[in-house]
């Protein structure tokens, strides 16, 4: 049977073709690899094509005060100092490199009037940072890394006469497994999504890149692809996850009409002079601003408006906040009765700002809103409401290569990584993490095969991973793998969303436990042709791993800090800032254990001003003064 | 506020395929993918269909709806008259794989055809200097979300099979408009080469890839008619091919 499958041999496997899996597969085939490249979806659909406003890196185009420092305190200081700060001082110090490197790739960003990079404003972004295409930042950055493998693949083609003889792309096929042989990474198992027929890769070192976890919630700005795959794979490898409690509900994500709720509205939006105001027609995030931040943000509308014309003599306007703090304020005004009816509040530029100058800097979103919802944002407000965005929680893994903490051979980027953004991301730091971070991965398992050399896939292996793949059709008279998605879906919405208790946490665990029960016995009809209900049973089975490992950190952390709010510990705990809530699996079940934070070093640690530190630090953590 | 909705939905595979009547409840707000969900969850659950982003940034549910190809995603339910039976079919200029999902290899293996973006010999990352005037141009065409659909309705390929193999259709003239346009590359006779081995010729710009494309790129009037009119010029005037070498590269320090 095993000798029937379909089997290809590679140097390194990259799961995902998002930005962090092209960027992996770049580095690692111009390190001189053979590399697959492993999509759900067909090759430039990635969930990247969504991200909008920018991607921040210190450039210094438009306000040359920037530079890597400043973004690197402001990454902490909005992930609330529970970054890796290692990843975050990569990132900031990388970030405009790999910008810069993309244009030598044929990416076209809008420009300032001295022929450079322009850059906007974003929330919790000092100064104007985010290299950005209008508001299709995203997709250009797709397109330029597509279009480079395509290079890449033209040049092989000149010189092997075949186009895919070093790097390669399987466009709609899942991988179910990572296969392991003497505690290292062997290679994947998966099927062609198209036929359902089963494909063995055989490797050395796997790149996770496959992104978030959003369909995991009921109301999501990520598509179908979301659904935690390169998390679930990698905790059954045997590696953690870090602080999955940590999820951002973006701001503004559309609320009517029903078919569209969640989508996502940029934060570019704001970052244009979007103003938030709920039914009585208060713009109500005055209200809203942090002790933390009240140096940084204006208390008063005079001067927020004034930012916009003069940043260096004026606060910030409050909806510029970082998400989480925007997120916690329009769920209040709701829960306050001052929603519209839809439960949303209002979110408006045609006041401020001339049709013309909105269609040109915010097209994606003008059409977004009027070819889905028939408002036209030039001349109307629109609704908006908090959607489940990111996740900042991620796989274990060393900053400096990627590799997961646990698995040699296994390597993690992007949005599927841990650490990066501590409890909560700054808009824009997503698309550079990806690039940063993407490449270091490719660098990592390049380094790790050239020494390790291969690790052949037992045929004992290659079984039992096939015998997973029949099981939904061997079963009759199971349940509907839809109608359980949908009910995980209500769970996580109810009793694990924006605002939690330990009260609905453990009901939360309770349930998905009884869902796992249930999803062993899951039936599919129909055959193993492009058959949805068949894809579903994989990706419900990796949903049910993030929700419990989701519920089971945010149980146990008695404190609010950025992307997890308890109602019942409303404070920050500096005892909890200097812990990571780490997930493992032992086949049955997720348990978490906490892991001391790694130390800012002192180098780090001075480059902030000690009285901001003292709100997040203990008096012994403020005495010792960094690590040395 | 509800409706039954009357679809006619195309199911079948490779060798065979019939359409299919399905009635089904559509609410308020939604598009045709909404429905197509519902029908896919609650009746015909191996029902095959693409999509991903559903806000008509990823370009995955192409198809045609009424004979007409659109995204599923961007196509109100509510600009059909109550009564309508919708006919949803898979796109017609590629082969099916099942039901609604096509194979459109066709498209990656065009794209594979087209040179490479070319930047200038020993310019460095961080030195190019562009007006945002200049790279317009060719943003216009990278607005392009590879959805196809202006590949499916292109009667070119659309009706003759045997054209696939020398033409390569309106996604990818705007892929060589945005590189001949692009101010930092430097690889010469784009448009000559689209002209004698892309088959820009045989396009006779009846303008309807332009008519169904979603991102609203004008890709006849500002890629297919500026590049055809181009080719003709420089077959006849080199000095003129030179002119417009020169300030292509205007923009570059």
């Amino acid at each position: 049977m095993t000798n029937q499958i379909e089997r290809h041999k590679y140097d390194i496997l990259v799961i995902g073709a998002g930005g962090a899996g092209l960027r992996a597969a770049v580095e690692a085939r111009e390190a001189g690899l053979r590399v697959a490249i492993i999509c759900k979806s067909l090759f430039g659909k990635a969930h990247t094509v969504m991200a909008e406003g920018g991607a921040a890196a210190s450039m210094g185009n438009v306000n040359d005060n920037d530079n890597w420092m400043v973004h690197f305190r402001d990454t902490m200081r909005g992930g609330k100092f529970l970054n890796h700060y290692r990843m975050a001082e990569l990132h900031a110090k990388e970030a405009p490199d790999r910008i810069w490197e993309l244009e030598m790739w044929g990416a076209l960003f809008d420009r300032t009037k001295e022929g450079k990079i322009s850059q906007r404003n974003f929330g919790g972004h000092e100064y104007p940072r985010l290299a950005h295409v209008g508001d299709r930042t995203g997709l250009e950055l797709i397109r330029t890394m597509q279009q480079r493998i395509v290079a890449l693949q033209q040049k092989d083609k000149a010189e092997t006469g075949n186009a895919e003889s070093n790097i390669k792309v399987f466009a709609e096929l899942t991988i179910t497994e990572i296969l392991k042989e003497g505690g290292k990474v062997s290679g994947a198992y998966g099927y062609w999504r198209e036929n359902g027929a089963e494909v063995l890769f055989e490797a050395p070192a796997v790149v996770l890149a496959t992104g978030g976890v959003g369909k995991t919630f009921k109301i999501t700005s990520n598509s179908w692809e979301g659904t935690g795959d390169g998390h679930a794979l990698a905790l059954k490898a045997g590696a953690n996850l870090v602080d999955m409690e940590f999820l951002q509900f973006h701001p503004t994500g559309m609320v009517w009409p029903p078919s569209v709720r969640g989508i996502l509205v940029t934060e570019s939006v704001r970052g244009e002079g979007g103003v938030l105001t709920n039914t009585d027609g208060e713009r109500f995030m005055f209200k809203y601003i942090p002790d933390v931040f009240k140096d940084k943000y204006a208390d008063n509308e005079a001067e927020a408006d004034r930012w916009y014309e003069d940043q260096d003599n004026n606060r910030r306007p409050p909806e510029l906040l970082p998400r989480d703090e925007v997120a916690r304020a329009i769920n209040s005004e709701v829960k306050a009765g001052r929603g519209t009816e839809h439960g949303g509040v209002f979110l408006d530029v045609s006041k401020r700002i001339p049709a013309e100058v909105i269609k040109k800097r915010l097209p994606s979103m003008w059409h977004q809103f009027y070819e889905l919802a028939g408002v036209d944002i030039t001349k109307e407000a629109m609704e908006v409401g908090p959607t489940c965005h990111y996740v900042m929680g991620g796989i274990e893994v060393d900053p400096d290569t990627a590799a997961a903490v646990g698995v040699p051979g296994l390597y993690a980027a992007g949005e599927c990584a841990g650490g990066m953004h501590g409890s909560n991301r700054l808009g824009g730091n997503s698309l550079t993490d990806l690039l940063v971070f993407g490449r270091r991965a490719g660098m990592g398992a390049a380094e790790y095969v050239k020494s390790a050399g291969s690790n052949p896939v037992s045929e004992a292996a290659i079984s039992a991973a096939a015998a997973k793949i029949q099981a939904p059709f061997t079963r009759t008279g199971g349940e509907n793998p839809y109608k359980l998605h949908q009910e995980l879906q209500e769970i996580t919405h109810n009793l694990v969303g924006i605002i939690r208790t330990k009260k609905e946490l453990d009901e939360a665990i309770v349930k998905i436990a009884d869902i796992r029960k249930r999803i062993s016995n899951v039936t599919v009809t129909g055959n193993r042709e492009f058959n949805p209900g068949f894809h579903l049973s994989f990706d419900l089975d990796n949903m049910l791993l993030i929700a419990e490992s989701t519920a089971k950190s945010a149980v146990v952390r008695e404190e609010s800090r950025g992307g997890h709010t308890r109602d019942d510990f409303p404070a920050m705990s500096p005892a909890w800032r200097q812990k990571n809530n780490i997930s493992s699996f032992n086949g049955t079940e997720v348990a978490v254990k906490q892991q001391p934070l790694p130390v800012l070093p002192k180098e780090l640690f001075d480059l902030f001003d000690p009285h901001e530190l003292e709100k997040y630090m203990s008096p012994e953590e403020m005495a010792k003064g960094g690590s040395n | 506020m509800a409706r039954k909705l009357n679809l006619r939905i195309w199911r079948g595979n490779r060798e065979t395929g019939a359409l299919q009547n399905v009635t089904v409840e559509a609410n308020e707000g939604e598009v045709v993918l909404d429905v197509i969900h519902r029908v896919q969850a609650e009746q015909l659950n191996d029902l095959a269909v693409r999509w991903n982003c559903k806000a008509g940034k990823c370009g995955s549910c192409s198809m045609e709806i009424n004979g007409k190809p659109r995204l599923a995603c961007m196509t109100q339910v509510a600009s059909f008259p109550e009564d309508e039976e919708i006919t949803i079919t898979p796109l017609r200029a590629f082969p099916v794989i099942k039901d609604l999902v096509t194979d459109v290899s066709f498209n990656y293996k065009k794209a594979m055809e087209i040179p490479a973006f070319e930047p200038p010999v020993g310019m460095k990352p961080g030195e190019p200097r562009m007006a945002q005037m200049d790279v317009e141009r060719s943003q216009e065409f990278r607005k392009c979300i590879e959805c196809f659909l202006c590949q499916d309705t292109c009667h070119v390929i659309r009706d003759h099979e045997e054209n696939k193999e020398s033409f390569a259709g309106p996604r990818f003239f705007i892929r060589i408009a945005e590189l001949d346009m692009h101010p930092l590359d430097i690889l010469r006779n784009r448009k000559k080469k689209a002209q004698e081995e892309h088959g820009l010729g045989m396009c006779n710009i009846t303008k309807c890839c332009t008519e169904v494309c979603p991102e609203h790129i004008r890709i006849t009037d500002n890629a297919i008619i500026p590049m055809k009119e181009r080719v003709v010029d420089e077959k006849y005037d080199p000095i003129r091919w030179l002119g417009s070498k020169i300030r292509k590269r205007e923009g570059i320090l």
